[in-house]
């Protein structure tokens, strides 16, 4: 019997996705050094762990109220307060979300009229354009260079932008590049968004990881907050990416809509990752500076290393990824990772898995140890010698 | 990273190459180096100079000494003793740190003086120490001693672990 009749149309016309097929290649080979795990290498702090370890004992198995727990978005306004200047009230502007993932679905699913147009920059994490796809919106991708350190600027909105936008996806720093943008740039894609009628959804989950110069929120911003659903969560910063725990912060309406549709799928969030989530919010701050400070020693040896062996990569100001070019080795970026994979067992991603602007770039995230991280530039320098040395 | 967690005060004024050897990597020092950008030599001297303004006391592995077989006897000493005019406890907690049975020692706030770590090759050793050698000193009031049962976790390392093979993903968006 045919099942695949049965799949919805929009599902079937879903790209695979270009991580899910590396990722399949990689598996199936021993010894490899990856630079393609998207997630904190450090385990979630004891304490954190051993918060969830204690409300199991007390007997927290229950559901919680469906914006989560309100010890738990309390903690979220006070936190997001003091470290992004935005206040948000606890009783309904704050839901707690199944990973800032679930928080991103709910929201394309609250706001995307089928037809609507979405905008987002791109290269990008894989799974905002498939999230606007399965909502029956439309993407409208906006271009990011390496010549701008890939910040979102307003004149690559200005030129992407079409009648019919309505939203537009923020995610800075980004994952795949690293790139983010300064107050003066915020300002300016503010001001974009408040001349178009644009709705914000700013995925920040990387913000704490800002190694130079501030971090902006753009919901900061004078008059953005009505305009901005804020998401976050704790998967980078708290090193929690399996308890599936994020938030989304805005305007009461906006927060009741995707709270709607959360509550009819999710129910809630788990409760042990919540009360985990509390501890983190209230003692995680130290353990988190002092991993943010380890990603930041990595990132400038990465950095360096790619650039001496000449695979030039822009020093990315926050996240855990570095996104370097491969142009000068004359290969296409999955030519490249899949050599460096057959001939030294290093994985990066390539970077259209990320969008048709990652085309010529690998993405490495530096998630890993240095021993690692050491070998990995050793190996990466001797495949891209070879490379040399065969062209001649 | 959880011995950089009791250190987070001190993170913001520590050299980058002590963070390094916090983080428990156990690098070389040309892999030092490479990680920080500086010449090996340069790593040495900064080390060198560390040692010099004591700051960088040494090195020493963490073993498990839980085995039987081991033969080292581990005691935890309370000891009251007289502050001196002019030394305080200086001068005796010296003199009690020198014997090489005593591997740690403290001075404390509370109900004792010193807290003395102490190890020897038998609990007959041990107590040999304490009675013969710690308890004559002048200027020791009292010891209070307490035999080490069973460790859980050594200087940041826990023992009794498995060691779990490496869950994570290979490849991850």
């Amino acid at each position: 019997m045919d099942t695949t009749r049965y799949i919805a149309k929009h599902v079937i016309n879903l790209p695979r996705s270009g991580i899910r097929d590396f990722f399949e290649i990689v598996a199936k080979m021993k010894d490899v050094i990856s630079l393609g795990i998207g997630e904190p290498d450090f385990d979630t702090p004891w304490h954190i762990r051993e918060a969830a370890i204690y409300a199991l004992e007390k007997g927290k198995t229950h559901y919680t109220s469906n914006l989560g727990l309100i010890e738990l978005r309390r903690a979220i306004n006070r936190y997001v307060e003091k470290n992004f200047g935005i206040s948000y009230r606890p009783e309904d502007e704050i839901l707690v979300t199944v990973g800032v993932s679930e928080a991103l679905d709910i929201a394309f699913r609250a706001l995307v009229n089928p037809g609507d147009k979405v905008m987002f920059h791109q290269p990008c994490y894989v799974s905002y354009h498939p999230s606007i796809t399965l909502t029956h919106g439309v993407a409208v991708p906006v271009p990011t260079y390496a010549k701008d350190n890939f910040a979102l600027t307003a004149e690559a909105l200005v030129a992407a932008w079409q009648p019919g936008c309505k939203l537009l996806m923020l995610n800075l720093p980004c994952n795949p590049t690293g790139g983010t943008c300064n107050r003066a740039q915020i300002e300016a894609i503010a001001k974009f968004a408040v001349e178009k009628d644009l709705l914000i959804i700013s995925d920040e989950i990387y913000s704490e990881l800002t190694f130079e110069g501030e971090h902006v929120s753009i919901a900061s911003l004078p008059g953005m907050k009505e305009r901005t659903i804020f998401l976050h969560g704790f998967s980078k910063a708290f090193a929690m990416t399996g308890w599936r725990i994020g938030y989304a912060c805005g305007p009461a309406a906006l927060v009741e809509a995707m709270m709607k549709v959360h509550q009819y799928s999710m129910m809630c969030a788990s409760i042990l990752s919540q009360e985990a989530a509390v501890e983190a919010l209230l003692r995680g701050e130290e353990g988190m500076k002092s991993m943010r400070d380890q990603y930041h020693r990595r990132r400038d040896f990465i950095v360096r290393r790619f650039n001496e062996i000449g695979l030039k990569c822009h020093l990315p100001r926050g996240s855990f990824y570095a996104f370097p070019s491969v142009e000068t080795t004359g290969m296409g970026e999955k030519e490249f990772a899949l050599g460096l994979l057959e001939a030294e067992r290093v994985a990066m991603v390539p970077g259209t898995a990320f969008g048709t602007n990652g085309t010529g770039f690998c993405r490495a995230c530096f998630a890993t140890g240095y021993d690692q991280l050491i070998e990995a530039g050793d190996r990466i320098e001797r495949y891209v010698q070879s490379l040399k040395t065969k062209s001649r | 990273m959880a011995f950089l967690l009791f250190f987070a005060k001190l993170r913001d004024v520590m050299s980058p190459i002590i963070k390094l050897l916090l983080e428990g990597g156990s690098l070389t020092t040309a892999q030092m180096g490479q990680v920080l950008n500086l010449p090996e030599a340069e790593v040495n001297r900064q080390i060198d100079q560390l040692k010099k303004d004591h700051i960088l006391l040494g090195w020493r592995p963490v073993l498990n000494l839980a085995d039987e077989e081991t033969g080292v006897v581990r005691a935890v000493i309370e000891v009251r003793i007289t502050p001196e005019r002019g030394g305080g406890f200086n001068r005796l907690a010296d003199r009690i740190s020198r014997f090489d049975e005593v591997e740690s020692c403290y001075l404390m706030s509370g109900g004792y003086d010193l807290l003395v770590f102490v190890s020897g090759t038998s609990l007959q050793r041990v107590a040999a120490f304490v009675s013969e050698k710690l308890s004559t000193i002048e200027g020791v009031l009292s010891t209070a001693t307490h035999f080490l049962l069973r460790s859980y976790k050594e200087q940041g390392f826990l023992l009794d672990v498995q060691a779990e093979e490496n869950s994570r993903l290979k490849v991850a968006p």
